[in-house]
């Protein structure tokens, strides 16, 4: 820690790590319920579960992302944030929308669009948040000593998911139009400006963990935010093969979305290959383990396995099935998850000055965390393999196919309750680091 | 070998290009003569079935064309299947379904007893009728040819 308005960035990675576990439980609540222990049923029906894991996923993930801002800001911009105390408004906001949406899905108030299910009024109360946000990280950043290229793509990355977020609060009777400009908000992020988020964060990860010259590591990152966009934006029309619009997405959404594994494995080799040219070995490799774990996974997870059912002609037998959760939870874990947990395990010591680099918990954490993970998408990946042949091809009906599966299911409970120990290890090492503190500032110097 | 400048352009170019053609394409497949949805049934009986839809959440367990959470059957052609499945009576099971106040429960999956109006569930059926009328392009509950064969036969 160089500055002490960086200490901000404590409590953001607090509130994710706290929604976390709350998103994790919820996805045990979903996953008994598939092998028929509904029990909770009354309280927390599948959809509340269902609405509150999704929701919470990309709170944590925002709210890590936000922390991670600001971080970085202060550091690449050589400059304190100009208010920290609007700084800790926005994160109690951030926190206060975020329990008034996860309470509200247990009362039936929300809008029932998958993955933006926060109701209208809710909706502005983010877009002044974010806009809260914006201005500390943007105001800082352009009254700072220098603009550097990850500051910038990092800011850039923020202010146009902001953006995106708008499409979504536009209102259409037509399911199909709805469902178009949904996309532009849920794709566009994940397959678009979060990935600059990504790039910008990796980019700070590498400059500081290798040692490698600014200027190579940032010139590669135009390249893969340039490849990410270039396949991304048209790649968006794999969501709209078919549900009801035109057959050009077809071809479009076919080719770019080919494309968009090129994005994550220039990621993955950019990192591996600067880990390598790398002649300064910092002691944190924890931070390492992370950073690189989340470029080589989010290839696997978000490349490989959306390559695998991105193709019209594969897609037209996989699209609405659980070959899509598959994807999903792997794609979200290696680069956005990860990416997250790779600027907290880097930035904690640095913050509270304890500087707990090489613990067996936290190597343990690493392990089971991910092992856990690729067996869920493994059980993930056969329970909809098995749908896909069983519902479409075999034409037997939903739940009699939902009943030959569910043995899945209870492989996927024993995998996440191995992710879920890997998690609770990194959170106890969290706490083990004790509080951000100003002493740290001396320390690091 | 590439310069940091070269590889900027090469971000802000490509952005800018692929951008104005998604934007293009979007307006070309939302405009009236490429419509696969017979916009003009969309009634007023369908968008309250939508309201009603979204307001419920119906989404977090079903999927509707292909899109939800894969928990309970896809919709999209639900009255024609349930039709075939029950003598032609599938509206009436649908009501049933959405009208009751005890929670549905087939083959042990709950789902929350909704206990709606008629006018409700009408109004989700036209919904579920006009979301059946929609080319999806091939895209259908059963899509293999084979499994399309014996079924017809």
């Amino acid at each position: 820690m160089k500055y002490k308005s960086q200490k901000v960035a404590y409590w953001f990675f607090a509130l994710s790590m706290l929604l976390l576990v709350l998103q994790i439980t919820y996805g045990f609540i979903m996953g008994f319920a598939r092998i028929g222990f509904d029990n909770l049923h009354d309280l927390i029906p599948f959809n509340t579960a269902r609405a509150v894991h999704t929701n919470l996923l990309v709170v944590w993930l925002l709210s890590g992302f936000m922390g991670a801002a600001y971080y970085i800001i202060p550091e690449e911009a050589q400059k304190e944030l100009v208010s920290v105390k609007l700084a800790y408004v926005q994160l109690i906001s951030l926190a206060l929308v975020g329990v008034i949406a996860v309470v509200g899905y247990h009362f039936n108030y929300w809008e029932g669009r998958k993955f933006l299910e926060i109701p209208r009024p809710l909706d502005y109360l983010v877009v002044v948040n974010v806009l809260l946000f914006l201005g500390i990280i943007l105001t800082t950043l352009f009254k700072g000593k220098r603009r550097t290229t990850t500051a910038l793509v990092l800011s850039m990355g923020l202010l146009f998911a902001a953006l995106l977020y708008l499409p979504g609060m536009l209102q259409f009777d037509s399911q199909v139009t709805d469902s178009f400009f949904r996309w532009w908000v849920v794709h566009l992020w994940v397959e678009g400006v979060w990935e600059l988020i990504m790039g910008g964060i990796l980019s700070f990860l590498l400059i500081k963990l290798t040692g490698v010259d600014r200027e190579v590591i940032e010139k590669w990152l135009y390249v893969i935010v340039g490849l990410t966009f270039l396949s991304g934006v048209l790649g968006t029309g794999h969501h709209y093969y078919y549900i009801g619009v035109n057959k050009i997405w077809l071809i479009v959404g076919g080719i770019f979305s080919a494309l968009e594994p090129l994005a994550f494995l220039a990621m993955a080799l950019f990192a591996v290959n600067m880990y390598r040219k790398g002649e300064k070995k910092h002691p944190n490799k924890l931070a390492l383990y992370w950073t690189l774990g989340s470029a080589i996974v989010s290839f696997v997870g978000a490349g490989l396995l959306g390559f695998a059912h991105t193709l019209p002609q594969t897609n037209l037998y996989t699209h609405g099935t659980l070959v899509t959760a598959m994807h999903g939870h792997l794609a979200f874990w290696g680069a956005y998850a990860m990416i997250v947990l790779a600027i907290i395990s880097y930035s904690l010591p640095n913050l509270t000055g304890r500087k707990l680099y090489e613990s067996t918990r936290g190597r343990a954490a690493f392990w089971l965390a991910n092992i856990g993970m690729i067996g869920m998408t493994v059980a993930f990946g056969v329970a909809g393999v098995a749908q896909v042949y069983l519902e479409r091809k075999f034409g037997m009906e939903f739940m009699a196919v939902q009943k030959e599966i569910s043995i899945h299911f209870v492989v996927l409970i024993l995998c996440a309750t191995l992710f879920t120990t890997g998690i609770v290890l990194y959170i106890i090492d969290f706490y083990k680091h004790g509080k951000p503190t100003d002493e740290a500032l001396n320390i690091n110097k | 070998m590439l310069s940091k400048k070269q590889a900027r352009a090469f971000f802000l170019g490509g952005t800018l290009v692929t951008f104005l053609i998604f934007i293009g394409l979007t307006v070309y497949s939302l405009s009236e003569s490429t419509d696969q949805t017979n916009h003009i049934n969309l009634t007023a009986e369908v968008v309250r079935g939508k309201e009603i839809w979204e307001s419920n959440n119906c989404m977090g367990c079903h999927t509707i064309l292909g899109e939800g959470a894969y928990y309970a059957p896809e919709l999209t052609k639900v009255v024609d299947r349930l039709n075939l499945k029950y003598n032609e009576n599938g509206e009436e099971i649908i009501k049933g379904i959405l009208m009751s106040k005890a929670p549905w429960q087939p083959n042990g999956r709950k789902m929350v007893a909704y206990g709606m109006s008629e006018q409700e569930a009408m109004d989700v059926i036209a919904f579920f009728k006009w979301i059946g009328e929609i080319d999806l392009n091939g895209f259908d509950r059963i899509v293999s040819p084979l499994a399309k064969d014996k079924i017809n036969n």
